[in-house]
């Protein structure tokens, strides 16, 4: 059956393209008769080769594309980029080629050939013209070639970047005619990397030694693979190089390149470590206030993170087309949700088992159930989806092998922002002064005026609150459903007891520490192990130092 | 402590679920049908949707006037993804409710967690879901895919199709993936692929600080030759994973990921634009283009009262699985036990592919293998597929340990049975 359809389709298809070519080639049509070879058979123009997109099948898509890149037309890199991005789509009932473009709830169909608006405002009249990843590949390597001659200097870097990773006849002949006008210093680099990775497989001995030292400092994976395959021998033991000479500069290029490699891998653990750090540095800041300033044990600080993920969700949800403000509106208004449900734990539950630490620990923890089962009850068992905001997306790359994630990087400076706000609150702050003297001794608190009862609620309140600003953080991380919480309770509690509990320096400490430590560990010893080592490392360490890294010391410590 | 709290809580919960349905119990005779999947806990991010279709099977069924003139009549309980729990919950629906057959679990664990009851108070469980294989047991129907319905596959395809010389093949650290990648990697090897373009690595449950094993795979897959993964990394530890490859600029052009763990109603919780190309292996997609799909689809957001809900195979799974059930009843004009499992045998029912599934001597499926790009509304678009469908293969070819074993319920009566030493081990019913 299948194979009937399909070979309905090659004839149809056929078809539509022979009909393409009688209307090309009837005289007074549009295509001028210097398009039409000697024989007949008319030069591939825009126009006839754009029907050829909608044609079943990739292998006819990609002739298609193959085809359409022939064409020396301006509209051809809309055309591919669009094809890209899923913006190409044809009309069903009569195969126009049309870009679709979405409009908030409306949808804007315009010609690919005319570039008229046309009149279809159902989706369904359309069918998009799919890629697959093959295909994608193709696009992308053919969208590089032509915008290599864009005015735009960021363009033409990243097109060049595209460019040499696949280097061939055609590609060295571009890169090598952008050299004759390009000024910029950055893509020239990239440009003479690449033409040098094309001269390493010529056959000219004093051009690969010349190549050779151009790449000795280029990171690049395939200059790497290059070098690899001339310098070292085959599964076999025959080198693919016959020459001494450029066998022998090859390998002393790759030890140097593989030296700067270590270096870069040292330098990404470490980075990787502080990322770590700083989302355990967010998730336990909260946690020490709670249990290290007021020591409550809060079983249901997860949940209270959940929250506030939450709220990022239903921001979201309110205002879709503003992702990037989003995030903006959602760390306040998380802050208060998740302080205000701190608060009310505090008022209906916690204030009544102060000093009965197991007590707390079971009640927090039956707290978490109930707010879990809540989520699941409104929102439904299943992950909900927060986007995330362009600008957090991607990443830095300060070279090819090494990069830094934007939303990391975000993420790292606000959680640093936190801190800084929490010490102020608590050093400078009216509230601050209180806090500190109800925590070290409540009763003289109290007899010098302070509504110790205002401000236990409070510090929950701004302890949960902080949780919440976790949550949104998080949300740009991982899931946004009811068992987010869960999976960081565990780690909260460790950073703030590792650290010593009551200080926030401490936490600090504690949270980078741990991240750097385990992604050290995690290379060699794998996720798990990982874990399980940084867990033996605390407990052996809390053996030797049971108040944690930074213990508080005097009178307050003693009660 | 924790844990005694947690089994208080989840015995409250259940315990009212269940007062509730036995409260709404007709008085007249019924089919009780038991349904055994997690409402709470971990995993009832992913079985809750599976207890909504046996509801609704249940209720298209009656309908339909029921089974054999009765009416048939759900029994749900919660196992609150705790893994005792389960064994306990099959015994309280077998002896306590007295149902006539189980739909559940998700996890192997819970499978094997209640392999020993239902296979002492001979019950029937259907289980629909994607799993390692190597098990073979008289009272379970194994409805989703086994390995060389899946994995193999999903290999085959990287391998010719895309030319994919380099393999990493990640998971989560527990029995499906491990057992999955020993297949795996014992396949690719005698496919020629060396140790050293095989890369395993295992992460914890709910892992959610990808950084450097992505670094890893990307460092991994710049090697010169075309790299892929292999994720068999369970459920809410994918979202995270693959906003770390989108991220890192890792995308499917460069290093495609095949995922078998990951379906549509995953996706419906993820950002889905860095992950567009990304690959997945199933038996089923939402978006088939079949007259079957469509009317499920159709009936499914009308029953759960969602324009948007998504469909995913093991929600097909279960489907088949449920109308095998009730055609083998009707064949069997009984709902016992031995006589449905007997019945079932050589059933044929339309899978939603627009072919059929056919019941094997060894408790497994025929199903067709497709493969799908992940496209950026959330859902597959079908890359290729099998001709035709795939035999479930219980007891797989590529481990020494059971390359010799297979699996007849009709002529050895046997699970497990040694072709070269011509002996049946285990379970063994005459």
């Amino acid at each position: 059956m299948q194979r009937l359809l399909s070979i309905k389709y090659i004839i149809l298809v056929s078809l539509l393209f022979i009909s393409g070519f009688v209307v090309a080639s009837e005289p007074g049509n549009t295509v001028s008769s210097d398009a039409v070879h000697a024989e007949g058979v008319p030069e591939n123009n825009f126009e006839n080769t754009i029907p050829l997109f909608t044609g079943k099948g990739f292998k006819k898509k990609t002739a298609a594309v193959e085809t359409l890149v022939t064409v020396d037309d301006a509209r051809v890199l809309s055309i591919l980029q669009a094809m890209l991005t899923n913006k190409l789509y044809y009309v069903k009932s009569d195969k126009q080629v049309v870009f679709l473009e979405k409009q908030q709830e409306n949808i804007k169909v315009t010609d690919v050939i005319s570039n008229e608006i046309l009149d279809i405002t159902e989706k369904s009249k359309l069918k998009k013209i799919s890629v697959n990843n093959k295909l994608r590949k193709l696009l992308r390597g053919y969208i590089a070639t032509l915008r290599v001659k864009s005015q735009d200097d960021k363009v033409r870097a990243a097109a060049v970047q595209q460019v040499i990773k696949n280097m061939n006849e055609t590609s060295y002949a571009l890169l090598i005619s952008l050299l004759e006008t390009e000024k910029n210093e950055s893509i020239v680099k990239d440009a003479q990397a690449g033409i040098a990775l094309w001269d390493l497989s010529s056959g000219d001995k004093q051009k690969k030694l010349a190549a050779i030292s151009t790449l000795t400092n280029s990171l690049l994976p395939e200059v790497k693979n290059k070098l690899e395959s001339l310098a070292l021998p085959d599964a076999d033991g025959n080198y693919l190089e016959a020459d001494e000479l450029v066998r022998a500069k090859a390998k002393s290029a790759l030890v140097k390149i593989n030296d700067r490699i270590a270096y870069y891998g040292v330098l990404e653990n470490i980075v990787f470590g502080l990322s770590l750090g700083s989302v355990l540095l967010l998730i336990a800041i909260g946690l020490a206030i709670t249990f290290g300033v007021m020591g409550v044990i809060n079983m249901a600080h997860g949940e209270l993170m959940m929250i506030g993920a939450y709220t990022a969700y239903v921001v979201q949800q309110i205002m879709p087309n503003y992702i990037g403000a989003s995030i903006f509106v959602a760390m306040p208004l998380a802050f208060i949700v998740a302080g205000a449900f701190g608060v009310a734990i505090e008022r209906l539950v916690i204030r009544f088992m102060y000093g009965r630490p197991l007590e707390t620990l079971l009640a927090t923890f039956g707290i978490s159930l109930i707010l879990q089962q809540l989520v699941r009850v409104i929102f439904g068992p299943t992950n909900q989806a927060v986007v995330t905001p362009a600008f957090m997306s991607g990443s830095l790359e300060i070279n090819p092998v090494f990069a830094i994630t934007y939303n990391r990087l975000y993420i790292f400076a606000f959680s640093i922002m936190v801190l800084i706000a929490l010490v102020l609150i608590l050093k400078k702050t009216r509230l601050g002064l209180q806090v500190r003297a109800v925590s070290q001794n409540r009763n003289i608190a109290k007899a010098m005026g302070i509504r110790s009862e205002w401000v236990d609620a409070l510090t929950f309140g701004l302890g949960a609150g902080i949780a919440g600003l976790a949550g949104v953080a998080l949300s740009q991380l991982t899931n946004v459903g009811p068992n987010l919480g869960q999976a960081y309770i565990i780690d909260s509690f460790m950073v703030v007891v590792f650290g010593g509990v009551g200080n926030l320096w401490g936490t600090l400490v504690a949270a980078m520490s741990l991240g750097v430590i385990n992604k050290f560990l995690e290379p060699w010893a794998g996720a798990v192990m990982a874990k399980i080592l940084v867990l033996i490392f605390i407990i052996l360490f809390i053996q030797k130092r049971p108040r944690g890294l930074f213990p508080q010391k005097g009178r307050a410590a003693e009660s | 402590m924790r844990n005694w709290l947690k089994k208080v809580a989840q015995y409250t919960v259940v315990s009212a679920a269940v007062l509730g349905f036995t409260a709404s119990a007709q008085a007249a005779d019924t089919i009780k049908v038991g349904v055994l999947h997690s409402l709470s806990g971990t995993m009832a991010i992913s079985e809750t949707t599976l207890k909504d279709t046996v509801l609704m099977m249940v209720e298209e069924q009656n309908k339909k006037g029921g089974l054999l003139g009765k009416k048939l009549e759900a029994v749900v309980v919660d196992p609150a993804s705790n893994w005792p729990l389960f064994a306990e919950k099959t015994r309280e629906l077998i002896e306590k409710e007295k149902v006539d057959v189980i739909f559940g679990c998700w996890t192997s664990v819970s499978r094997k967690s209640v392999l020993p009851v239902i296979e002492e108070l001979n019950g029937l469980l259907f289980y629909p879901v994607q799993y390692e294989g190597e098990e073979s047991s008289k009272n379970v129907f194994y409805t989703g895919a086994a390995p060389n319905q899946q994995a193999i596959p999903a290999v085959d395809y990287l391998m010719n199709e895309v030319g994919v010389k380099r393999w990493v093949l990640a998971g989560t650290d527990y029995v499906y993936p491990r057992t999955t990648n020993k297949i795996l990697e014992a396949y690719l090897k005698a496919k020629g692929v060396a140790q050293k373009d095989i890369m395993i690595n295992y992460t914890p449950f709910g892992h959610s600080d990808w950084q450097s094993i992505v670094s890893d795979i990307k460092k991994f897959g710049s090697a010169g030759k075309k790299t892929a993964v292999v994720s068999t990394i369970n459920g809410d530890a994918n979202v995270p994973f693959y906003k770390e490859l989108g991220n890192q600029g890792i995308s499917a052009e460069n290093i495609p990921v095949v995922a078998f763990s990951v379906g549509e109603e995953e996706l419906s919780g993820i950002d889905t634009k860095p992950l567009v190309g990304h690959l997945a292996a199933w038996n089923y997609f939402m978006s088939v283009d079949s007259k079957e799909n469509a009317e499920f689809i159709k009936s499914w957001q009308a029953f759960i009262k969602d324009k948007k809900r998504v469909t995913n195979d093991p929600m097909e799974a279960t489907v088949i699985g449920f109308n095998m059930w009730a055609k083998a009843v009707e064949k069997a004009k009984s709902t016992d036990t031995d006589k449905v499992e007997q019945a079932m045998i050589g059933i044929k029912v339309p899978n939603m592919t627009g072919g059929t599934a056919e019941m094997l001597p060894n408790h497994h499926l025929t199903k067709p293998v497709l493969i799908g790009e992940i496209q950026e509304n959330g859902q597959f678009e079908t890359v290729w597929q099998t001709e035709g469908t795939v035999p479930g293969d219980a007891w797989s070819d590529f481990l020494p340990g059971s390359k010799d074993v297979v699996s007849d319920w009709v002529k050895l009566k046997c699970g497990n049975y040694n072709t070269k030493t011509k002996k049946c081990s285990g379970q063994n019913f005459k």
